[in-house]
């Protein structure tokens, strides 16, 4: 199974009776509350350009209000477009016949909600199962796939409880087991763990990325918590009132904020879990000093490594081993503890 | 008041109502040509309805002409596997027992009969009218007004037309008491499934579900709660109405309510009315502990 990228282009959504007429407006400029003042109409995403990557973590993040949970469900099209295509593999979902979309449904894409949504009259296997059996897979053989999934997201045993015998953290393990048994190439996680408590969702995160590292699928995570998105985020896009402010990888977002808005996201993070090392080291100058550290290691384990074993300096080395650059722990420190803004940038 | 009159045009006193004879001419074209309609198309009616009378005279015979500690044994069996519950079981043989010793076995079994084929109809018709109004709003918006009065009319109204076209006997009985019990079916069943959740139904969606499958595995079953109560409306309306039928012919309980009515009998009346208030227990608490049985699993047990 190979997965492809997802490409977003020029989508707009305008929601309320006759969105279409006020497409051209807004690609002009009306606002989203000129739109609703003057019009009735919401605009609910703005000129959406994002290139999800093929086999990656895309995680879009946004406050409640900033369109997130409309994108995710333009890529299944839960929701029609009013402009725009969403391509995977060459093909345009927003295009597709009702038959064809049914069928990509079924194998090209599976979702996890929010708030799980699960069947409550039917037990585990048989939520599990449910993808399978629209499909028209026998019994036997959606039972076999589905056991499978169930234990590897830590449910062995629990095939015969209905969810209401669950907690919320196992039942969001069926939404994940009734996705995953789908088999199919698009992953798409509607706010999947922000109905858990925090612990659980980590524990939560965990079985994702070490899903993901086998599995390779695409994965499209929407969340509202910045290190969740850094977490998982192999790119992550930034949603503000329909429109994304700022795209990019976890640390080119945390060193880069691109508005006072982003900055004040990104004062809380914990720089030490996103900053890699390579990011901050100075040149060479002269021979290598103290222990190596390999490209790609982040500011906080690095930091870890350099106390336990009583050194204040030491150098970065690329895969082959070859020094590329010297840190010191002073330079660490400093870049932990330093938020960066966009003025500060700018200046 | 009076005085004002004598100031005012006449029109505006005493209202302007159409003149008698106009309105007695229209009485007697409809009426007339009701009649016409009906005069000739009787033997197509009755050709429909045979099925019905078929039917409903199989099952009176059956019910009557059972040995009762059949029956009995029949219907505390069904008490009991679908309520699994002592209490109903002994409660149905103790009052299915007392009817029997106060003479009304078959009586009830001919009411009994005349319920069940109701109820089967009422439910036959009533879902599917259900799912298609709660498919469409526009369906909704036109079956809603139909069904408030299709409730509200008394039902004395429309057993003229129906007794004008079917005569008198079971069948327009049945047909009155399925036009009366029928709306709660059909408006609990929109109900039930307009209701379901939306987040569950996009998941089905999400997965590729056709518009059967998601009737099918989301939005019937997760209806079901309601809809059990449609029946067990159902059932009521349909045992108030046998005692109405009986006006155009339909036997049992309902018949002999009717003969204590007109001959005030107080006790035969009582009688039967208990007996019919007996049947209404045993249907109900049986329906709904068969209906909480099926939502075993939306019961909460981890907090």
């Amino acid at each position: 199974m190979v997965s492809h990228a997802i490409e977003v282009r020029n989508l707009y959504k305008i929601f309320g009776p006759r969105g279409g007429d006020y497409v051209d407006a807004v690609k002009k400029g009306l606002g989203k509350a000129e739109l609703n003042q003057k019009y009735g109409h919401v605009l609910g995403l703005r000129d959406i350009n994002i290139s999800m990557p093929a086999g990656g973590i895309m995680v879009v993040m946004g406050l409640s209000g900033s369109g997130k949970s409309t994108l995710i469900r333009h890529i299944n099209r839960l929701i029609d477009p009013t402009a725009g295509e969403v391509l995977y593999d060459g093909v345009d979902v927003c295009k597709m016949s009702e038959n064809d979309l049914r069928e990509f449904r079924r194998h090209k894409t599976a979702m996890v909600f929010q708030k799980f949504a699960l069947l409550p009259h039917r037990t585990v296997l048989e939520n599990t199962v449910y993808g399978l059996e629209i499909q028209g897979v026998g019994a036997a053989d959606r039972e076999k796939r589905a056991k499978q999934w169930i234990e590897r997201v830590g449910l062995a045993g629990f095939e015969n409880h209905y969810p209401n015998q669950l907690s919320g953290g196992m039942q969001q393990r069926v939404g994940l087991a009734r996705a995953l048994t789908n088999d199919a190439d698009i992953l798409l996680m509607d706010e999947a763990y922000s109905a858990l408590d925090p612990l659980i969702r980590v524990d939560m995160q965990t079985v994702l990325l070490d899903l993901q590292k086998e599995l390779r699928k695409t994965v499209v995570f929407i969340t509202h918590d910045l290190d969740e998105a850094l977490r998982l985020g192999d790119k992550i896009a930034i949603l503000r009132d329909g429109l994304v402010v700022q795209q990019g990888t976890g640390q080119e977002i945390v060193l880069n904020p691109a508005d006072e808005y982003i900055t004040a996201f990104v004062k809380e993070v914990n720089r030490g879990r996103v900053v890699n090392v390579e990011t901050i080291m100075a040149p060479l100058s002269g021979n290598p000093e103290g222990m190596p550290i390999v490209k790609g290691t982040v500011l906080e384990v690095a930091a870890r490594a350099m106390t336990a074993v009583n050194q204040t300096l030491a150098h970065v080395v690329d895969e082959s081993g070859k020094p590329i650059g010297a840190l010191s722990l002073s330079a660490i420190i400093s870049s932990m503890v330093t938020p960066t803004s966009h003025e500060a940038k700018a200046a | 008041m009076a005085g004002i009159c004598e100031l005012l045009p006449g029109f505006l006193c005493k209202f302007p109502a159409f003149s008698d004879a106009s309105v007695r001419a229209a009485r007697k074209v409809i009426d007339d040509g009701f009649k016409g309609l009906v005069r000739e198309y009787v033997n197509i009616i009755d050709a429909m309805v045979q099925p019905l009378q078929w039917f409903l005279n199989y099952l009176e015979r059956l019910f009557v002409s059972s040995p009762w500690p059949i029956i009995l044994i029949i219907m505390v069996a069904i008490v009991y596997f679908g309520s699994r519950n002592m209490k109903i079981t002994i409660g149905t043989a103790l009052s299915m027992l007392a009817i029997g010793l106060l003479g009304l076995w078959n009586d009830t079994m001919v009411t009994l009969a005349m319920v069940t084929v109701c109820t089967m109809i009422a439910i036959i018709v009533g879902i599917p009218i259900g799912i298609v109004m709660a498919r469409s709003d526009r369906v909704q918006s036109f079956v809603n007004p139909v069904l408030d009065v299709m409730q509200t009319m008394p039902s004395f109204v429309y057993l003229i037309p129906v007794v004008m076209i079917f005569g008198i006997g079971k069948v327009p009985g049945l047909i009155a008491v399925v036009i009366y019990a029928v709306p709660p079916m059909i408006r609990l069943t929109n109900l039930g499934i307009r209701l379901v959740d939306k987040e569950v139904l996009e998941a089905a969606d999400a997965f590729g579900s056709s518009g059967w499958q998601k009737l099918k595995n989301v939005q019937m079953p997760l209806a079901l709660p309601t809809i059990m109560a449609g029946i067990n409306q159902t059932i009521m309306m349909s045992l108030a109405m046998v005692v109405v039928a009986s006006m155009v012919g339909v036997g049992g309980l309902g018949k002999n309510v009717l003969q204590a009515i007109n001959n005030q009998f107080f006790t035969v009346g009582f009688l039967n009315g208990f007996a019919l208030v007996a049947i209404a227990i045993i249907f109900d608490r049986t329906s709904q502990a068969y209906g909480r049985r099926l939502q075993k699993h939306s019961e909460v047990i981890h907090g």
